[in-house]
């Protein structure tokens, strides 16, 4: 049979020599190998105190993005939750009125918009699919909750602060 | 009457050091416990328990507390006063060995009164050793055999024929040191160790016994139940072995033992073998010190010698994988017996000839 790769080694069993049944020196080899361990660099990561860096790629809870002057980007054109493979996201339409032009960009925005976080599988197609540069997917690991409820993350939950008022309430 | 006197002042005294070395040694299992998570933990690279208090010296109390709200469980058809008997019997037998290890010298108090640091110098102490760790199979057998449990009774089997085969080897190892002693009471034992170098030789035992030292060790290591012999709990086989069957602190009355033995036949094998509280130079610095203060400075040195002795059966633990029960059995029989019997001849003949 071929071999998959040349890292195999044969199982040696010709029986123990008499140095080998002594056992002691496999025994202070092993205890030397284990002694050894004991300075090394712990694996460990005590996690709340110490956070370990996320990759560049990773893909945290969702985040509604706001353009300059603060107004939602989105636009309700449903393109992510078309391509939502987990079908987690649902939203609906509204139409911006006269005098809402500080509130949303475009004059479509979304009324209700809704990620069910059990749902989600965080592969970030939604974020590939929008056409407005409106749904991110953020660096931050999905909190958890008691209820079921919980998990469906509403429009107030994903958008992020405006960026005026956040300044106004910093003052 | 001088046999019914009773001197209070004794008693008291008695009492007081009866009350110190089973609280320390209570203790001191206690944060064994801790210790063994810890060795484990740098062992395999971890951190281990840091969470209560600093470097989680306060896990032994919570762990304690724990066992002590955990719901007691007597099952149906056990035998329900042996089931209650076996962990008595446990901590009991591992609470007595540690009335007759000299802690320290003797001193005198400034009204000439003499202070032992020893509960009880019996003349026969080794054999009261041996006596003593017998009985603690019963611990063990009892809880297996109660539990109505056949996992629970095989490895009481196990472990009660892992004991009866290891004590054998111990005891002929022990008679080699015994001969060259001629005393078996631990007292005499060490008092013999006195210092470090007696003019020709090297005056602990270890370095004139040194193979009786590891058949000793070896059997310890059985006689304690400890990894690589540790088949009477062996996890992947047993799932929990004779204490199987046990919760709240019945269970934690035969861990603790456990843990206790440890700490006991550390300290009576630093006794018989590395020279007990003795020390080198340690004439030089009895000149220099208050007799109280060298007492003090000697229990200080066995407890450092037998911390390294703990840490030792703890690296050993974390190291080696368990024997296969047929392996063990003839480890005892096949090669360790045997040689404690060759140790036993040549000792004697190098007594009888070239020592004289």
């Amino acid at each position: 049979m071929e071999k998959l790769t040349n890292r195999a080694v044969a199982v040696d069993r010709s029986p123990m020599t008499f140095s080998e049944r002594l056992y002691f020196p496999a025994i202070l080899k092993g205890l030397s190998i284990t002694l050894g361990h004991v300075f090394k660099k712990k694996a460990t990561v005590s996690y709340p105190e110490e956070k370990r860096p996320f990759s560049p790629v990773f893909r945290g809870l969702h985040v509604l993005n706001r353009d300059e002057e603060g107004r939602e980007r989105c636009t309700a054109c449903g393109l992510c939750a078309l391509a939502c493979p987990a079908e987690a996201i649902t939203m609906e339409a509204a139409e911006r009125l006269p005098g809402e032009e500080n509130l949303y960009r475009e004059e479509k925005y979304a009324a209700k918009y809704e990620i069910n976080m059990l749902r989600c599988i965080f592969c970030g197609f939604c974020e590939e699919a929008c056409p407005k540069d409106a749904v991110y997917l953020s660096e931050t690991v999905m909190p958890a909750n008691y209820s079921r409820e919980g998990f469906i993350y509403k429009k107030e939950d994903l958008l992020i602060p405006h960026p005026q008022k956040q300044e106004q309430g910093n003052k | 009457m001088l046999l019914l006197q009773i001197h209070t002042a004794f008693i008291i005294e008695k009492i007081i050091l009866i009350s110190v070395i089973l609280g320390g040694s209570l203790g001191v299992a206690m944060y064994a416990t801790w210790a063994e998570r810890k060795v484990a933990a740098v062992m395999q690279d971890r951190i281990g328990p840091n969470r209560a208090g600093p470097f989680g010296l306060l896990q032994p109390l919570a762990d304690g507390l724990k066992l002590f709200f955990k719901e007691e469980i007597i099952p149906d058809r056990s035998t329900r006063f042996l089931f209650i008997l076996g962990p008595c019997l446990a901590m009991l037998t591992a609470c007595m060995t540690s009335a007759i290890v000299p802690w320290g010298p003797d001193f005198t108090l400034a009204n000439g009164h003499v202070v032992s640091l020893q509960v009880a110098d019996i003349n026969i102490g080794i054999l009261f050793v041996f006596g003593v760790v017998s009985l603690g199979v019963y611990g063990i057998m009892l809880g297996g055999w109660a539990s109505n449990n056949k996992f629970s009774l095989l490895s009481s089997i196990r472990s009660a024929s892992q004991a009866i085969s290891y004590e054998l080897a111990m005891g002929i190892s022990l008679i080699a040191l015994l001969m060259m002693t001629g005393s078996l009471s631990l007292r005499e034992i060490v008092a013999q160790q006195h210092g470090f170098w007696d003019g020709h030789w090297l005056t602990w035992n270890v370095f004139k016994q040194p193979l009786g030292f590891l058949i000793f060790l070896v059997c310890s290591f059985a006689e304690l139940n400890r990894a690589p012999f540790d088949l009477a709990e062996a996890e992947s086989e047993l799932n929990m072995g004779y204490h199987q069957e046990y919760s709240s602190m019945k269970l934690g009355f035969y861990l603790f033992a456990e843990y206790i033995n440890l700490f006991v036949s550390s300290a009576i094998l630093i006794t018989l073998f590395w020279g007990g509280y003795n020390f080198p130079f340690m004439d030089k610095v009895a000149a220099g010190v208050s007799p109280v203060l060298f007492s003090v400075i000697c229990v200080l040195v066995l407890l450092t010698k037998v911390i390294f002795m703990i840490l030792f059966f703890m690296a050993v633990r974390w190291t080696l994988p368990r024997f296969r029960y047929d392996q063990l059995m003839k480890l005892g029989w096949r090669s360790l017996i045997p040689l404690a019997l060759v140790n036993m001849v040549i000792t004697g003949a190098v007594i009888l000839w070239v020592i004289k």
